[in-house]
């Protein structure tokens, strides 16, 4: 493993958790959603440095492109874009308890033995990426795949369905 | 180990997802909340398609399409919550306290 790639490694590493920490204090949606944004190109490239450029380039398209306008258009179509007048922050013993929970979660997860991960080259290499996947996806999973399209078609349905402005009685 | 670090910037990421929506109150960071925990699964999912090939790229591309659809819900529902009681604070959502 080169120092480049380490450093690079490190570097988008660094910035996903300090854009998601950046993101969850803030009070504002917009910039909140445009950190959220941040943490999702970083975790991208972290995906390129994983060996996973056509996840990384679907990352950007799908949930920086997609996703995200999609939170940001919310915030315009309903004026929520300066903080209320509530405080954002629930009150002290939910804080406590989300503090409680979230040392809980973070030692669970980082007490799983990680020794036993075997040690693999890790430059990316190689030069043809869709091809696996897609023979994957339209054969050991191509249920999965057509069950997802019918989870977005219903989906489609019920958001057109749920934000429909009723008919005036 | 760049694999265990990846795992370990995945579960702080999950960490702070579960963090902030235990926190915060407005609906439409909630939401975001989720997807940064969405994120964070994916990271594992891609570090884990390392060691066992790329079922686990299968796997990130179906977790992307469903947090489409729930993003789409999420905010239609968000949406209709604004024209019901004009704000997305949860706190206004009290209909089953009284």
């Amino acid at each position: 493993m080169t120092p480049f790639y380490r450093f690079q490694f490190y570097l988008f590493a660094l910035m996903a958790i300090g854009a998601a920490l950046l993101f969850v204090t803030r009070r504002s949606p917009v910039s909140a959603a445009l950190w959220l944004v941040n943490v999702m190109f970083a975790l991208s490239g972290l995906y390129v440095m994983l060996d996973a450029p056509f996840v990384a380039a679907v990352q950007v398209l799908v949930y920086a492109g997609a996703i995200m306008v999609v939170f940001i258009f919310v915030v315009m179509l309903l004026n929520l874009g300066r903080p209320g007048q509530l405080p954002d922050l629930r009150e002290v013993a939910p804080r406590l308890g989300a503090g409680v929970v979230g040392i809980a979660i973070l030692a669970n997860l980082l007490a799983v033995r990680r020794d036993a991960l075997p040690t693999v080259a890790l430059e990316p290499h190689a030069d043809n990426v869709v091809t696996p996947v897609a023979e994957l996806l339209f054969s050991d999973y191509l249920l999965a795949f057509e069950l997802t399209s019918i989870v977005l078609l219903v989906a489609v349905v019920g958001a057109v369905v749920l934000a429909k402005r009723k008919a005036a009685p | 180990m760049m694999l265990a670090d990846a795992l370990i910037v995945s579960a702080i990421l999950f960490t702070i997802g579960v963090v902030g929506v235990l926190t915060r109150r407005n609906a439409i960071i909630l939401f975001m909340c989720v997807e940064l925990m969405l994120n964070a699964v994916n990271l594992s999912f891609v570090t884990f398609a390392k060691l066992h090939g790329v079922s686990g790229h299968v796997f990130v591309i179906l977790v992307m399409t469903i947090a489409a659809a729930e993003a789409a819900v999420g905010l239609a529902i968000v949406i209709s919550v604004f024209r019901h009681f004009g704000a997305v604070d949860l706190q206004s959502l009290k209909l089953l306290r009284r």
